[in-house]
């Protein structure tokens, strides 16, 4: 059993997970974010890895995707950074990106590698379901990793059981179909779709993410899923200033 | 061999949709529709009427005496450049936006480059009253005014696209995000035979009318619906694949695809993507593409915006893989004086796109008597401030 797997088996409810793009406001900052975000409260981390066409991505992780990228961040530069990450680290964390840095990296080092640092699972949003399916999954499984896919309220009741029976983590509900850093509006809609996610009773556990942004955003979600998840907000308020004091002010909002 | 699609989205080893969830439900609507409603007859009806009374099909064959002298071949234009908006881009956006309309899409968007897709895409929403919104990269929005000015005044919305390189690579970023964040109303026409499947084959679908012309034109012509040579450009390759479409097959005809090689294929300025890139994924679907190791996308440069793309469609990754067809490439200098050239003895400025097809003609040896037809995929008056400033004129 996974980290992942774990977490969700101890803590059924209001399990906060937190996205940062690595390399970003600092090249080395990687894992001192990690270690920062434990500490003050966190129950799992989402660590993009930057590409240069992110196009699931609204403006504020495009931006720290390309500081990223601009500061030297690749795929060899962050393993090499999370070799330190479980010395400190003791949640589950992700790696999330796109596939073409994984291609090129080779499916099978990345998940090895993936391994060796201690990550426990993916999310990587434009691999599409049949593709993992079909030559992803049994690597995936040998390296003990999790893939983490998305649902939107457009996805249909058919496809969510499919996705239900390839996942083996969590399932990633998206608030409405949007690119990343929009706010979250439960509306009636919304929650009619929220409701009927859970209705159908998965076997995997779900977040809910895109749009979460504050205390009261984040205990809507919590009432409809496990748990949420905080990406925009979060990689915002790291902007400038000093680090740690801006992740503790950050997740102090959330503990209230 | 099978060149085409295949009931999984690919060709060869290349094609695929590898887009985020939220893109499914639009791709997949699309996939299981565009067949059956363009192969439907009354679609083909109004199809075919809106490109023979719209936008003046077929366009001519023609055999170009002097430049077929200096070569001492045959050689044929195939003259997209006299088509509405003076480009072939509009054999794809008349398709579409009847595609659209059947699916019950009340708006459009597109992304675009030079802006002649733009341009193509803001004629047919006008033609048809949809809301149409184009993203430009904001590089080529300033360079580009006149084509900019044109989709105003045809009613689009012109969203500049400021993230990454401010291109058409990110433009097309940008449209893909507008999809995304409006995925029940609207219909993304994409302007090159690039994306998820099934864009590709749909694109190429729209486009192959120009092989389908040159085939019964050939025959009239010559007597024979086989030509030697058939060359087009390529930036993702719409035209290209419009031109070799009812070819392929056709083994004995060689089909040459011309890249942009920039300042030169070694220099770092260059769009020749069969020999600088590597396969990946871009957009939406498994090709080749400029990149770094590390899988991010390089930034390419070509004197014409319309090839300025750092990949190449699915199925032209399988042509050159297969080497059904031979990818070549045209550096900035020897597209210009093509053009001139072509200018000044056929009196027609070519587009610098199809400027780059016109070029290889100097690089290729011919006995005498061959066909060679060339398309000439879209007219140069969008290029005049290039060719002015190169020239002196």
């Amino acid at each position: 059993m996974n980290r992942i797997n774990k977490i969700f088996k101890e803590k059924k409810n209001n399990i906060l997970s937190i996205y940062y793009t690595a390399g970003y406001p600092g090249l080395g900052d990687t894992v001192t974010i990690a270690a920062a975000l434990e500490k003050a409260g966190a129950d799992m981390l989402e660590i993009g890895f930057p590409y240069s066409d992110p196009v699931a991505d609204g403006p504020v992780i495009q931006a720290s995707s390309k500081l990223s990228l601009d500061q030297g961040m690749d795929l060899n530069l962050l393993f090499e950074q999370l070799k330190e990450l479980r010395k400190t680290v003791t949640i589950p964390v992700l790696l999330m990106g796109y596939v073409n840095p994984v291609l090129q990296y080779g499916v099978e080092r990345f998940c090895k590698a993936c391994a060796e640092v201690g990550v426990d699972g993916c999310i990587v949003p434009d691999l599409p379901m049949v593709e993992y399916e079909e030559f992803y999954k049994d690597t995936f499984l040998e390296y003990g990793l999790s893939n983490i896919f998305l649902v939107t309220p457009q996805t249909s009741v058919e496809r969510i059981h499919k996705i239900d029976s390839l996942s083996n983590g969590f399932i990633y509900l998206l608030s409405s179909s949007a690119t990343t850093g929009k706010n979250l509006q439960v509306s009636d809609t919304t929650e009619a779709y929220f409701s009927r996610i859970a209705a159908m009773e998965l076997n995997n556990p779900t977040m809910i993410g895109f749009g979460i942004s504050s205390k009261e955003t984040f205990d809507k979600a919590c009432k409809y899923a496990n748990g949420g998840i905080i990406g925009t907000a979060f990689v915002k308020s790291i902007a400038s200033g000093n680090l740690e004091e801006n992740i503790e002010t950050f997740m102090a909002g959330f503990r209230s | 061999m099978n060149y085409f699609v295949n009931e999984k989205g690919y060709y060869g080893d290349f094609g695929g949709a590898y887009i985020p969830e939220m893109l499914y439900p639009n791709v997949e609507e699309l996939r299981q529709n565009y067949l059956k409603i363009t192969g439907d007859a009354d679609f083909q009806k109004e199809f075919h009427h809106l490109l023979k009374d719209y936008v003046g099909r077929p366009s001519p064959l023609y055999l170009a005496q002097r430049l077929s002298k200096k070569y001492n071949a045959n050689i044929f234009l195939k003259r997209e450049d006299l088509n509405h908006t003076g480009a072939h881009k509009i054999n794809n956006t008349i398709g579409q936006i009847l595609l659209a309309e059947k699916l019950g899409k009340k708006r459009i968007i597109a992304e675009t480059g030079a802006g002649q897709h733009g341009v193509a895409t803001a004629t047919v929403c006008a033609l048809r009253g949809l809301e149409c919104v184009v993203y430009m990269g904001e590089i080529d929005i300033q360079r580009q005014a006149p084509n900019v000015a044109r989709m105003k005044m045809l009613g689009a919305k012109v969203v500049s696209a400021v993230s990454g390189s401010k291109t058409l690579k990110d433009a097309t970023n940008e449209a893909m995000r507008d999809w995304i964040n409006n995925p029940v109303d609207t219909h993304y026409i994409i302007g090159s035979v690039v994306g998820p499947h099934p864009y590709p084959d749909m694109v190429s679908i729209f486009q192959s009318v120009i092989s389908e012309e040159t085939k019964k034109q050939l025959a009239e012509q010559t007597g024979s619906d086989q030509p030697d040579y058939v060359l087009a450009c390529v930036g993702g390759g719409s035209n290209a694949m419009g031109m070799f479409y009812h070819f392929i097959n056709d083994e004995n005809v060689k089909l040459i695809a011309i890249e942009a090689g920039g300042k030169g294929v070694g220099t770092g300025f260059s769009a020749a993507t069969t020999f600088l890139g590597k396969e990946g994924v871009l957009h939406g679907s498994r090709s080749i593409l400029m990149q770094t190791a590390d899988g991010q996308v390089v930034e390419p440069h070509s004197v014409s915006a319309g090839l300025d793309y750092p990949g190449i469609g699915p199925q032209h990754a399988h042509l050159f893989k297969t080497t059904r067809a031979e990818y070549v490439s045209i550096t900035d200098d020897e597209a210009l004086d093509a053009g001139l050239l072509c200018t000044q003895l056929e009196g027609i400025i070519p587009a610098i796109e199809s400027a780059h097809a016109l070029a290889h003609l100097e690089k290729m040896k011919f006995t005498g008597g061959e066909n060679v037809v060339v398309c000439l995929s879209g007219r140069g008056d969008k290029d005049m401030d290039t060719y002015m400033k190169h020239f002196g004129f």
